[in-house]
């Protein structure tokens, strides 16, 4: 018998003929494979949203396989026994079970709602760092309207999803969100009683909410997120202006393997966070809520996170209720112009900023390279601006909690968030247009004058100065790049070059360059006894 | 033969006196607060008043009836509303303000008990049964629903506790002894509503104080349970935990090149 040899080193080559052959794809794949992706931390923030998507729907899927969504009533008993015996739908009976019976749920439940936070907070995070760079900028604008839309759509799946286990506290949500919907003009009734199926709670809002969240929904969020990372593809990676890198290249590490390699760690990283977010820390303890009922309201009531924008501007709102005598009378409710037209305001104006600032700007051109937040001191404020006022309607929507910890009248609170809501948003655009112009005029006096080394020197007539390391040759000012510009000696090489690695450096560190004017210092001479001759 | 009319005017007299006499004679008959009033106390509640004197008697005044400003009657009150004030604390007060704080209490039990007793002597009220356990034989479940339909409002469904208007709030419910929740129940302290026995029976209290003590010693098995304050503090943690570690590892993985 003769053993065939195999040679390793042509396998691979061998196998991937073989594949071209049959698949004829070696032409795609080059293409993408040596796609190159610039490297900065700031560019992995989305990342972190479609990680957390990609456990959301694993997690997701796991728990289909448990939940009964209707609101049939059924009598718990299960092995939690505070509920035993207790009416309710048999979409809670079955969310308890998946939290007591169902063998690896309860974590599986709170990895799913702990992904979902920090898909929302990723999706945020990433937003910021899109509009403080100026990505959105031409050709980028659909994809910014993209990201905005998937904000909303994502905040439609944890809203039907966090309504799913019709528990108490979910119940009240969505008894407030009925009445956001009868609160519209003219259409609230219809539209109301055709999503309930007549009265509310009615008994199919379940099962509706069900197939959006585990099919309509993802099925848009999928389709979204292909088209948002096939335009990256398309459109090539921004990246920081800097040394070699221009408007019209890209810098970076190619997509195989480096940069895949990288993304496959950095969602073992994603997932790991999140499951150690729920194994440690308990989320949405259902069975403390109890079944929905329609006169159980508890205290400290509030949305997930990323609603609670919504619920503070609710607090904020005056009871100004607009009567208007046509026919038998409208109502225009109080809780209409914060609910509705808030909201309304927030999803169509983000949509449109790329052009309302091009249009301002008069700015036609195509933009490849990021703007750094200090070189744009307006948009970097309006930003300012915005995150305020998301933050102060955000905390009052935990007015009450905030309140009752910190031992402060929730009058108080509201009335501070009434406040605050009209005169911190301008001074955070005030403040935020200062430090960016503070920073970009150090930026100037350094490429004007150069570093200061730390050097006093003193004239003969008696002056001090600083000795200042120009950074341009023969004195001349450098011109401003809008990247970073050293400030400090060690970043010009005064130190050796600066070590690798993030916890630990990778390499040993440089001798420090000895000045050639400088005697070298000998080691002292090794001291000896001194003995006597005899 | 004609009576003078001197005779008939003693006779109206003597009438009028004896019907005096008779109206006053029912009122003292079914008046027992008055006579109760001058009953002795009891040997506790003569303790009570020692301490009562010492203690209280600068905000609601001699015989526990009220200073104008400074302190409510007590009269009526009850010796449940004293042993739920003094054995936590919020009696004697510290300062006036929107309500009562909980602090170390400053009598132990059995000085509770007397100006219980003492308060109880004053005009009566709502007292609390015999016994340190309140709980057991309730109905956990049906305790759940009340407790969810009367005390969730402010207390929160974990019992984390609310806020209320103008600086009042709910307090935590948190390791509390069952004599403190039926007292609270019964009295309806600082802002609380009273639950008289009318209203929740006093079976009904008991499967209430069988939940809220099943619940305290529930040990969250979703892990720590981030004060059960719901959502806010969930939002919170996901920021200052989750995303911060993840910015971390991005910053780590981008360095690495």
């Amino acid at each position: 018998m003769k053993r065939r040899k195999i040679d390793l080193k042509t396998l691979p080559a061998k196998a991937g003929n073989e594949v071209e052959d049959r698949l004829g794809v070696a032409t795609p794949l080059r293409s993408i494979i040596n796609k190159v992706f610039p490297d900065h931390w700031s560019f992995l923030l989305g990342e972190i949203a479609l990680f957390s998507f990609i456990v959301l729907l694993l997690t997701g899927t796991f728990l289909t396989l448990f939940f009964e969504p209707s609101l049939k009533e059924v009598t718990y008993d299960g092995s939690y026994t505070p509920l035993r015996g207790v009416h309710m739908s048999a979409a809670y009976a079955s969310s308890l079970d998946l939290s007591f019976d169902v063998r690896g749920g309860l974590v599986m439940r709170q990895m799913h709602h702990w992904s979902a936070l920090v898909f929302m907070a990723a999706i945020i995070v990433h937003m910021l760092r899109i509009f403080f760079t100026g990505a959105y900028r031409k050709p980028r604008e659909v994809n910014w309207i993209i990201g905005s839309l998937l904000f909303w759509i994502g905040f439609l799946a944890g809203f039907t999803g966090y309504s799913l286990p019709d528990d108490a506290l979910s119940g009240t949500g969505l008894r407030i969100a009925s009445a956001i919907m009868l609160s519209i003009p003219v259409i609230g009734t219809w539209l109301t009683s055709s999503i309930f199926n007549g009265e509310f709670p009615g008994d199919i809002i379940i099962s509706r909410f069900f197939i959006a969240h585990v099919l309509l929904i993802p099925a848009l969020l999928v389709a979204l997120i292909s088209v948002h990372l096939a335009l990256v593809f398309k459109q090539k990676h921004t990246q920081w202006p800097g040394p070699g890198r221009t408007n019209t290249n890209v810098v970076g590490e190619r997509f195989f393997p480096r940069y895949t390699i990288k993304q496959a760690g950095f969602f073992m990283a994603v997932a790991g966070v999140i499951a150690v977010l729920a194994g440690v820390l308990q989320i949405n303890p259902i069975w403390l809520f109890g079944p929905y009922e329609a006169g159980v309201v508890s205290a400290a009531s509030q949305p997930d996170w990323y609603v609670m924008f919504l619920d503070g501007s609710t607090r904020l709102m005056p009871a100004w209720q607009i009567n208007i005598g046509i026919g038998n009378g409208y109502v225009i409710p109080p809780i209409f112009w914060p609910t509705v037209v808030l909201p309304g305001i927030l999803t169509t104006l983000p949509l449109a900023y790329p052009f309302i600032e091009a249009r301002l700007n008069k700015d036609n051109k195509i933009h490849n390279l990021l703007q750094r937040p200090r070189d744009v001191p307006q948009r970097t404020a309006l930003g300012a601006m915005a995150v305020a006022f998301f933050l102060v309607l955000t905390l009052s929507g935990g007015n009450d909690v905030i309140a009752d910890k910190f031992n402060i009248s929730l009058n108080a609170m509201t009335w501070a968030g009434r406040i605050g809501l009209l005169i911190l948003p301008p001074l955070a655009y005030w403040v935020a247009y200062r430090i960016c112009l503070g920073l970009q005029q150090h930026d100037r006096e350094v490429l004007a004058h150069g570093v200061e080394t730390g050097i006093i020197r003193r004239s003969p007539d008696g002056r001090f100065y600083e000795v200042h390391q120009p950074l341009g040759h023969d004195h001349e000012a450098l011109p401003y790049a809008g990247w970073v510009v050293p400030k400090k000696m060690n970043r010009l090489g005064a130190l050796g070059p600066a070590l690798k690695g993030f916890f630990r450096p990778l390499e040993r560190p440089a001798e420090a360059p000895v000045s050639p004017g400088h005697p070298p210092v000998e080691a002292a001479p090794e001291r000896r006894e001194i003995e006597s001759k005899h | 033969m004609p009576r003078s009319r001197a005779r008939r005017r003693a006779a109206s007299a003597l009438r009028l006196i004896a019907a005096l006499v008779f109206a006053g004679g029912l009122y003292t008959a079914f008046a027992p607060a008055i006579s109760a009033q001058d009953a002795p106390l009891s040997p506790a509640a003569m303790e009570g008043k020692a301490l009562f004197d010492t203690s209280c008697i600068s905000c609601h005044g001699m015989n526990g009836q009220g200073i104008e400003g400074r302190g409510p009657s007590l009269i009526g009150v009850g010796g449940a509303s004293v042993e739920f004030q003094v054995s936590t604390g919020r009696m004697p007060l510290g300062s006036q303000g929107a309500q009562a704080l909980e602090k170390p209490p400053v009598f132990n039990e059995e000085q509770t008990r007397q100006l219980a007793q003492y308060v109880q002597e004053l005009g009566g009220g709502p007292q609390l049964p015999e016994g340190n356990d309140l709980h057991s034989g309730g109905d956990i479940a049906a305790g759940g629903q009340i407790f969810r339909l009367n005390c969730s409002s402010c207390h929160a469904f974990g019992g984390g506790g609310g806020a209320l208007s103008s600086g009042k709030f709910a307090p935590r419910i948190s390791d509390t002894d069952d004599r403190v929740i039926w007292a609270a129940m019964l009295s309806g302290p600082q802002n609380m509503p009273v639950f008289g026995d009318n209203q929740l029976t006093p079976d009904q209290k008991r499967d209430v104080i069988a939940y809220i003590q099943e619940t305290l010693k529930d040990r969250d098995p979703g892990g720590f349970n981030l004060g059960r304050l719901g959502p806010t503090t969930e939002g919170l943690a996901v920021f200052v935990v989750g995303i911060t570690a993840l910015i971390f590892t991005a910053l780590w993985i981008a360095g690495k090149s």
